[in-house]
Order: C-alpha cells, then structure tokens, then sequence
C-alpha cells in the first residue's frame, strides 16, 4: 500500500532530472561544463540568459515563435466552433466521412508534406511570414479542436439549444450568448491544446521559415550545429522554452485531465 | 438524437476550406511526384508505379519500417500499463493532485527539439547527469554514439520520459469519473482489487484507453524531431525511424520521386492501422 502511493512520486523525479539538469547546466560557465562533471553549479552565472536576451537573432526567436503560435491558436479555435457544433448537433451528408477525413490529417506525418508546404507556400509568396507556419499548423490543429470540442458540446444537453429557440434567440444570439459561455472550459482546452502543439513542432515551422519568422527551436538547432559546443547556451534557451507552457498550463489547470481524454469522459 | 440538417455544411466549411488548403493541394503534389521521373530542370516524365515497385522492394525501407514497428512496439507495451498503474495509484482528490497533474504535464510542454537537446545533455558520457552516473558510479559502459543498445534505450527511455504523461492524465480522468457508488457497491460484495480493476476500472477507461493507444501510436509513428536531435538516426543506421529516412532521401538527396512514393506507402501505413482503432472506437459509441 505504501509503495504504491510511492509510485506517482517517483514518477515525477523521473520526470524532473532530465529537467533539473538542464537548468543546472544553463547556470553553470562554458569552462565549468567542459572541466568536469559537477552536480550543481560552482560558479553561479546568468551569462548564457544575458547572451540571449542581448541577441535579437536570440530573442526574435521567441517573438517569433510567439507570433505564429497565437494566430494558429486563434484561427484554429474561432473555425473549429461552428464545425464542432455542427458535428455535435446536427446529421449532414457525409457527416461521418468527413469528420474521419479531418481525423486522417492529425494522423498524417509532417515528414510527409515538409517538401510540399515549402513549394506550396513559396508559390502563393507567403514562405518565411508568421501566417505561414500558423497556416501549416492549423492542418493538425484544426482537427484536434474540432475533436475536443464536439466532445465538451456534446456533454451539453441539446434541450438547452431547443429551448434558446423556442424563447426567440437566433442562432448566432444563442450561440455567442448562451452556448459559448457553456462550453468556456472545453474552449480553454482546445486553445491550450493547439498553442501546445503549435509550440512544441519544430520541422514544419523550419522549413517554412528563413529569417524574418525564424522559431527559436530552429534558432537553437543551428547553434547547437555551428557554434561547437556552446553547451551553456543551449540549455539556457532551452529553459526559456520550457516558460511559456507552464504559463498556459496553469490557466488550464483543473480542467486538464479532461481535455486530454478530449471531453469524452 | 441528432436533427438532420444540410445547412450544417456551411458550419464546416470554414473548416473544410483551411485543411483543404493545407491537405489536399499538397498531397496532390507528393502524388504527382510520386508516378514522375526527373532528369533536373523541371522536365517531368510519367514513371507509373516504378517508384513505388522500388520503395515497397528496397531493403533499406524494410529496414526503416522494421525499426519503426519495433519502436511502436516497445513504447507501447511500457508506456500503457505505467501509465495505467501510475494513473491507478494516483490519490483520486486532494490538494496535491493539481500540482501532480501539472507537473507530469511539464514534458508535453516543450519543443520536441528541446526534448532531444535537453536528453543528450542528460545522456552525455562525461558531464552528463545519466551519462556520467552510469559510467564513472556505477561503472556500465555507456556511450549512444558508439553503441546501437545504448542508443536504443536512450530514445525509449526518452519517449516514455515524453509521453507516458499523456496516458497517465488520460488514465486518470476516466479513473476519477467513476461514481464513489460503484467502489461501495464492490466493496460491499467482498471483490478483490484485481476484481475492482478488472470489472469497474479497467471497462470506464475503455474509450480513454483506447484514445491514449490511438495517439501514441499516430505519434510515434510519425516520430522525427526527438530522435533525430538525441541520435541522428545513428550509430550508422541503427535509429534511423522512417521519418528520419524519409526527409534523408526527400530534404537530403532531392530524389522527390522515391521520397513522394516513401510517403504515401508511409502515410498509407499510418491511416489504415489509425482506421482500425477509430473503427474499435466508434463501435464502443454505439452501444
């Protein structure tokens, strides 16, 4: 018995060393690191924080990131709604097709379109803009939107709509005043499941990208490449990646085991 | 029940619109690559189903997708039943459970690329965290650069340190949404834990369950940036997944025919073994 609430504790120390070290390293001095192992820093620095927050090649990365991240999120959730509720409320033609259809490119590899994105939107002369890589990500996050949400609506009574109806509402009137505000935990959960993923894909975001919308993961792979072994650096930015979704995560908190069974428990 | 109305479509185009953009235009593109020979300059001629002959009988797409199952395999088989028994252990209320969800939710969180910087940090020989207790402590010889084991068990060990996350939080919110009545009812029957387990917890996280299993395995079928980033598909090919191989032959060596027909026959793979979860799914629905 006493092990086993052991379990979930051990489990979380699993999950924090890789984390803890990372940080450890980003305060550690590029001489501490190559001299030898340490536990903890020896030398305290904020050195490698003060080199990227002095680089904008550094820090544009971030507002770059940042950018694409957010009009993903909202261009993502704002056309997911009025899908969801249609799948929630409603059979059409091809209903069940069509919903598969959307599931199929959460499923596709982005391996597979790197090559065809770049060509793509080279083509309609949007390569290297936010919109691009905003754009790209809706192609998996629109479908996990829809999913979510058709979930959380449809643990809404439908008699809620009916009786909106019968009282004189239209259905845009209903839909913003009355059923938005019934499903604002299942929105929050999409929008924090699409800025994480949005957040965390690197391949597409570099291949769509060269300069002026560069992501920082990609920022930090031509470091790890082409300056040796800044290796203080690298772990430092790789910390500051780490923020953004801790901030997020904690708006979602208590709906968060929820939203990753996708409303449908 | 649901009403039946065509007007709906029109709440679905926005959507159908943005991932037709982004899905069908370019899979039309790989299709087109895919049946074309090219001598450079843009001049195209009609290869029929050569590339695909060539692909579907090469050895080294064999190889590539023998490796891709087996790590499938493995994950799999470790990162459902912990997460399941980590999720089973898990205190069902109380002030620490936020603070234990969010923190085993920290993993999902960050770049994939993050995932795999941060690990070869971890995993170095010398200076590393792991590398350097099971080398200079414990006295294991370990070094991913130059033994495929050792490269194997770090990318494994990486994706349960990612991903286990996701089943346990998964696991966790089909435990909790069992009504208190169900336990006292067991209870009151004299049933053993594993008869708790198997005839109450074990049927209400059925569908989340098989959610859990249907992403994980969409998502470590498509594997790239971790691995790519901790290993670099080697020593020599030995982690090289088939999304490693993929962008080789596609970003690396150009050859847009061979890399077009890799990704359908890819792609192809990946819906039809998705297709026969979602078709478990959706039976469960039913009922």
């Amino acid at each position: 018995m006493k092990l086993r609430s052991l379990a979930p504790i051990f489990y979380i120390l699993f999950l924090m060393l890789p984390i803890y070290w990372l940080v450890s390293m980003s305060f550690k001095t590029t001489n501490e690191i190559l001299s030898g192992f340490s536990l903890f820093p020896q030398e305290f620095t904020l050195e490698n924080y003060a080199v990227i927050f002095n680089d904008p090649t550094w820090y544009w990365g971030y507002i770059n990131s940042t950018i694409y991240v957010t009009i993903n999120t909202i261009i993502s959730v704002s056309v997911a709604l009025p899908a969801a509720y249609a799948f929630s409320r409603y059979r059409f033609m091809g209903d069940k097709h069509l919903f598969f259809w959307l599931l199929t490119n959460r499923m596709a590899p982005p391996a597979v379109f790197a090559l065809p994105f770049f060509q793509l939107y080279s083509a309609v002369g949007l390569f290297d803009t936010h919109i691009a890589v905003a754009l790209a990500h809706c192609l998996f996050n629109i479908p996990l939107a829809v999913w979510i949400l058709e979930g959380f609506m449809s643990g809404v009574p439908k008699e809620l709509d009916e009786t909106a109806y019968v009282d004189g509402y239209s259905f845009r009137r209903f839909f913003f005043r009355i059923f938005m505000p019934n499903i604002k935990a299942g929105i929050g959960v999409a929008a924090f499941f699409c800025f994480m993923f949005s957040w965390v894909e690197l391949l597409l975001a570099k291949t769509l990208t060269a300069v002026d919308a560069k992501p920082i993961a990609a920022t930090m792979t031509k470091t790890a490449s082409s300056a040796g072994y800044e290796l203080g650096l690298l772990a430092a930015a790789g910390c500051l990646t780490i923020i953004p979704g801790a901030i997020v995560i904690y708006f979602v908190r208590n709906h968060i085991a929820k939203g990753f069974a996708l409303g449908r428990v | 029940m649901k009403t039946s109305n065509p007007r709906a479509w029109f709440l679905v185009l926005p959507v159908i619109c943005l991932v037709a953009f982004n899905a069908l235009i370019p899979l039309m593109t790989v299709v087109n690559y895919s049946v074309q020979e090219t001598f450079g300059n843009n001049v195209f001629f009609w290869h029929g189903i050569g590339w695909f002959q060539d692909v579907l009988g090469s050895e080294r797409f064999h190889a590539a997708l023998g490796r891709q199952f087996l790590f499938t395999g493995i994950i799999l088989a470790i990162e459902v039943p912990l997460g399941v028994a980590i999720a089973l252990a898990m205190p069902r209320s109380g002030p620490w459970v936020p603070v234990c969800l969010i923190l085993m939710a920290m993993p999902l969180l960050i770049p994939w690329n993050v995932v795999g910087a941060m690990w070869n940090i971890f995993t170095l020989p010398d200076i590393g965290l792991l590398g350097y207790t099971l080398n200079s402590i414990l006295g294991i010889e370990y070094n991913m650069t130059q033994s495929p084991l050792a490269a194997w068990i770090t990318i494994v060990a990486m994706d349960v340190w990612h991903w286990t996350s996701l089943v346990v939080l998964l696991a966790y919110a089909g435990l909790v949404s069992i009504p208190d009545a169900y336990y006292q009812a067991a209870k009151i029957d004299g049933a053993s834990k594993f008869a708790v387990f198997r005839h109450i917890q074990l049927p209400k996280m059925k569908q989340v369950l098989t959610i859990a299993i249907l992403l994980r395995f969409m998502d470590s079928f498509m594997i790239y940036t971790e691995p790519f980033v901790l290993t670099g598909g080697g020593p020599g090919n030995s982690t090289t997944l088939l999304s490693i191989d993929l962008v080789k032959v596609a970003l690396g060596q150009f050859d847009l025919g061979p890399a077009a027909a890799m990704s359908l026959i890819y792609f192809a793979i990946t819906l039809l073994v998705s297709w026969a979860f979602y078709t478990a799914m959706t039976k469960d629905d039913q009922k």
